[in-house]
């Protein structure tokens, strides 16, 4: 019993890190039809601009628990710079391209941003704990948790539901939806479709930060952190459905809760789980489990 | 047209001479780069169906690992039958994974190779006791045709070897191009649907494409495991397989030639970014990739048929006023 | 129009880029690559290799730190018998492939005389065959597979440091001193190939002391996978005696930050086997009472008082600002170990600079005198052997991070395999 507590509870914490890395991915996709190979860079740049401005505002010796907002601003000031010019200089000039150019433009953005991050924090690990720490813990089923954790399920859903919000209920949303489905209609109900996708990406860039920066507290942030955030990013919103965020939702839970049950129970194949779910949903479903299916233009 | 049937002479001439002049570290970027021109080759001629993988590194696993552990495990040290194994490999798998990934188009078929590739990756980390996990199998100097290379001379044979190995891969390609099936995919890239009008089955032309470059990437595998004497893991990773998909785009994948002359420059540019740039030499390969992306949508073999075309121009006019 | 143009230019700018790369080669050209110089050379060229980039560069760069340091000081002293030394720096980042065309570089290119390098087993692994190919003296200063001289020969490639086996072996020695009735034990290790051996030699021995151990978790998250709630929920379901784990890098700060708030730390007798390298990193943060080992014997507090040891400490602390953590004494090793063998080598030929096979016969079997103010041995394997020292943590005022308590040191003999002997073979052969 006290095992099946405790696989869902691991496996609901690792989901909310997962969705928050795959959350602008999805929507970037959903939205450009861009897979953004850079995602993880962002995710990376996040982390550090987060940490960065913790670690600044530790020495300053303000009330602790403002630091939570200092990680936060981090992340978005990050993603609110990178995002417009990232859109307004790479993607711009690309969007009538082949999706292999795509794809590479991207990928050429992950190896600039892998050294612009080591010139601008080197290569020492940057490392901050007391956000992780400050909260205290929870014992639930004999086990004892960090509240932060718990917080981190929390923001998720959060994120998950203010992002779906603001698609459906607002003017900007509904534009967003506009353009997604078709361009150039969009583009001649008068809607500026330019500035759609740089507010879209955008987003994408702050959410990709946010979530780099609410996971630097668990984890020492150096060098190499986007090579593995893009991995699990990719593999959650594929196994969801590409650009679809209950699908990252979803994916991020499957990932979770059989990585969790796969670490209790059989731990020898814990490396392989996230691939294996992977491939197996692509079998049989393999736009995803909340992928469409595009017709075929003649 | 004269130049089209000098070009592979004068190739021929230039590649055959080349390690006789160059000293031996150049001759070895040379090896490493005309063997994973083959596997530049095989994700091109996917390219010009409109496909493109993420994924193909797991071919230039299959090919490699083969050999290692043949070599390993079975004791086998003849260069041209373990090619032969590893091709043979490679070839299979991807006839078997033809079956289900050739069905896709777009990003699925890019997600697909490269969720599988990551598969390949972590079973190679797994089964550590008999693929010896991220240590890696050391590749010992093969026999070539029972004949054990002096160690004075390995590193030219060796090359040799691999570009001899290549031809038949260039041939091969350039045949499937010439081939109803090849232009059936040039189609099949501009208008899927039309294509299945005119009663040619897509599928069937994309399943023989995918088991060449399937085989392709097996023998660039191979080849580039003998010379380097050292297969890891990360041969399966997907960032391998994106340097591949980098290559084929930075020399242009609209010509036989154009991924041997990318895969020639990538391995010299990253070596010198190595050398002159060792703390940013991946901002280096970005912004040069961007460059080309940018600014010569055709990759670098544009160049040369630029060239080529201003020299047919410029003889032409001159035997006008002549 | 003028896009058109500006293309034509571009177009031709990269053409010369990529014609600039084959030129630039060609122009390289040079005579044979080893030829045998006996009178005394201007300077003795030494490739440096370790990582400058990626998750690695935390051993990397005080590695390197360590190098620089050392080289200077040499060089002030005089060099080696006169000749001055002048370090090439390389990048290890990169993968196995790209080492090895990187070893071609630094012999053929770059024409060094010998070189230092490499963290990564698999690198290790990789150039190794290479240096053989190359004839070219090649000492690993780091890492840590026991396969490379015990699944082969070498002629001209040395590691001057012990193998992983020394701190398994230590760390269930010392475990069984601190915690004698241990009857528990799980392991969580990095899922490739340090990981595994790190385990399956720890286990082993722990199996051969005490027969009556159970193993009740055996855990195997991904390299760099950050982030440990599960495997930490199931240690602490598990509640075993002792946990070992062989993390480093950003895992085993991961580990800790995770870890000690859910009181992991408490719970259970932690080893960390690599542990020394992060406890600057953790700070204050470290829970007291966790094993730590330090990959031999490296641990600035240790024998403090020895001059080559208060040197090597103050000299890199003034000028890096950090205490040297184990991979700079791995580096110290390596490179005293070039200087002792090549002195070795002229004081039996007379004074004469030796030829590479003199300096190879000067290598085996020497020893030297490095920190912590010991005799450094390199067995006729090529193989060196290190004293281990494991301690608990304990936080002290006069330090803004834990430091060693109860510390045990362990000599060569009783943690490395007698030569020729495979490790696990050893192991096995004790007697209880």
């Amino acid at each position: 019993m006290t095992v099946a507590v405790v696989i869902l509870l691991d496996g609901v914490l690792y989901a909310a890190v997962l969705f928050l890395v795959a959350a602008g991915l999805t929507l970037v996709y959903g939205v450009m039809r861009i897979l953004n190979i850079a995602h993880g860079s962002l995710y990376a740049l996040g982390a550090y601009a987060g940490t960065s401005l913790v670690l600044v505002y530790l020495k300053t010796g303000g009330p602790a628990p403002l630091m939570y907002l200092a990680l936060l601003a981090g992340a978005v000031v990050a993603g609110a710079i990178a995002g417009p010019l990232v859109e307004r200089l790479l993607l711009r000039p690309i969007y009538g391209r082949e999706e292999v150019v795509q794809l590479l433009v991207t990928y050429s953005l992950f190896l600039i941003l892998e050294d612009v991050m080591k010139l601008l924090w080197g290569v020492d690990p940057y490392y901050v704990a007391k956000p992780y720490a400050f909260l205290g813990t929870v014992t639930i089923a004999g086990v004892r948790y960090a509240w932060y954790q718990l917080l981190l399920i929390a923001v998720a859903l959060a994120t998950g539901v203010l992002v779906s919000l603001a698609i459906r209920g607002t003017r900007l949303g509904r534009m967003i939806v506009a353009v997604t489905a078709d361009r150039e209609i969009s583009a001649t109900l008068g809607i500026n479709v330019g500035r759609v996708y740089t507010l879209a990406f955008t987003a994408g860039a702050i959410l990709a930060g946010l979530g780099g920066a609410l996971v630097a507290p668990l984890i020492s942030v150096a060098p190499g952190i986007s090579v593995e955030a893009i991995v699990l990013a990719f593999a959650v919103v594929v196994i969801g459905g590409l650009g679809s965020l209950e699908g990252a939702a979803l994916g991020a839970l499957i990932v979770g809760i059989t990585r969790a049950a796969a670490v209790q129970l059989f731990p020898e194949i814990e490396l392989a789980t996230v691939y294996l779910i992977m491939v197996a949903v692509l079998l049989f479903r393999p736009r995803g489990l909340f992928g469409e299916w595009e017709t075929r233009r003649i | 047209m004269r130049g089209g049937k000098a070009l592979p002479l004068v190739a021929a001439a230039v590649f055959g001479a080349a390690p006789l002049v160059l000293p031996g570290w150049v001759t070895f970027l040379l090896t490493l780069a005309v063997a994973k021109s083959v596997m530049v080759l095989a994700i091109a001629l996917l390219l010009r169906g409109g496909l493109v993988s993420f994924g193909h590194g797991m071919f230039f696993a299959a090919g490699a690992y083969t050999v290692g552990m043949a070599m390993k495990w079975g004791g086998m040290r003849e260069a041209v039958v373990l090619t032969f194994l590893g091709v043979l490999a490679a070839a299979a798998a991807a006839a078997l994974l033809g079956l289900l990934i050739a069905r896709y188009r777009g990003i699925f078929f890019a997600m697909l190779n490269m969720a599988i590739s990551m598969v390949v990756y972590a079973v190679l980390l797994k089964l550590y006791w008999v693929t010896g996990g991220t240590d890696g199998i050391g590749i010992r100097t093969p026999t070539i045709l029972g004949v054990m290379p002096e160690r004075e001379s390995l590193r030219l044979v060796m090359y040799y070897f691999t570009l001899v190995m290549t031809l038949p891969a260039f041939y091969a390609v350039h045949r499937f191009w010439t081939s109803p099936l090849g232009f059936a995919l040039r189609a099949v890239r501009d208008n899927e649907v039309r294509v299945e009008y005119m009663g040619t089955s897509v599928a069937r032309v994309i399943y023989a494409a995918y088991v060449l470059s399937g085989a392709l990437g097996g023998l660039a595998g191979i080849l580039t495991g003998f010379s380097v004497g050292h297969i890891v893991p990360d041969l399966a990773y997907w960032t391998t397989s994106g340097e591949f998909v980098f290559v084929a785009v930075l020399g242009g994948p609209a010509s036989i030639p154009g991924p041997l002359v990318g895969s020639i420059a990538f391995e010299f540019l990253k070596s010198y970014a190595y050398k002159y740039a060792a703390f940013t030499w991946q901002m280096t390969l970005g912004v040069t990739m961007l460059a080309i992306i940018l600014f010569m949508p055709g990759g670098l073999w544009t160049i040369y048929e630029g060239l080529a075309r201003q020299g047919r121009q410029w003889r032409l006019s001159w035997k006008r006023t002549g | 129009m003028q896009t058109a143009s500006f293309r034509t230019s571009a177009k031709c700018l990269l053409a010369l880029l990529a014609l600039a790369g084959v030129v630039g080669g060609a122009m390289g050209l040079a005579g044979p690559p080893w030829a045998e110089a006996q009178a005394k050379p201007a300077e003795l060229k030494i490739g440096i290799v370790s990582f400058l980039s990626g998750p690695a560069t935390v051993f990397g760069v005080p590695s390197k730190n360590a190098a620089e340091w050392l080289i200077e000081k040499y060089n002030r002293e005089g060099g080696i018998g006169g000749v001055k030394i002048r370090p090439v720096y390389a990048d290890e980042a990169g993968g196995a492939e790209k080492q090895v065309a990187e070893f071609r570089r630094l012999v053929l290119d770059e024409k060094v005389d010998l070189v230092i390098g490499y963290i990564s087993s698999a690198d290790c692994l990789a150039v190794a065959p290479v240096a053989e190919e190359l004839r070219k003296l090649t000492v690993l200063f780091d890492c840590g597979t026991n396969r490379i001289f015990e699944d082969s020969k070498y002629k001209y490639v040395f590691r001057t440091k012990a193998h992983q086996v020394l701190d398994s072996v230590a760390a269930a020695k010392y475990v069984l001193s601190v915690k004698p009735n241990v009857k528990t034990i799980a392991g969580i290790n990095q899922d490739y190939a340090w990981g595994r051996d790190s385990w399956e030699s720890f286990r082993r021995a722990m199996l051969k002391l005490k027969p009556d151990v159970q193993v009740v978790a055996e855990l195997w998250p991904k390299l760099l996978a950050g982030e440990y709630s599960a495997e930490i929920s199931r240690l602490l379901v598990a509640k075993p005696d002792v946990i070992h784990s062989s993390f480093w890098n950003g895992d085993i700060i991961g580990l800790v930050k995770q870890g000690a708030p859910r009181g992991l730390f408490s719970q259970s007798l932690v080893v960390l086997t690599a542990g020394e390298h992060m406890l600057q990193d953790v700070g204050k943060d470290m829970p007291e009472g966790v094993v730590i080992g330090a990959r031999g014997d490296h641990w600035f507090l240790h024998n403090a008082n020895d001059p080559l040891h208060k040197e090597f400490v103050d000299g890199y602390r003034a000028r890096y600002g950090r205490y040297p953590i184990y991979p700079s004494y791995h580096m110290y090793q390596a490179v005293a170990g070039v200087k002792a063998a090549y002195e070795k080598a002229m004081k039996a030929a007379g004074g004469a600079w030796p030829s590479l096979d003199q300096a190879i016969k000067a290598f085996e079997g020497i020893e030297y005198r490095v920190p912590p103010g010991r005799t450094m041995t390199i067995r006729g394997d090529h193989n060196g052997i290190e004293p281990a020292i494991m301690g608990l943590t304990k936080h002290d005022p006069k330090y803004p991070f834990a430091i060693l308590d109860r510390m045990m040191v362990f000599p060569a003999a009783e943690v490395n395999p007698p030569l020729g002997v495979k490790s696990n073979d050893w192991i096995d052969s004790w007697k209880k």
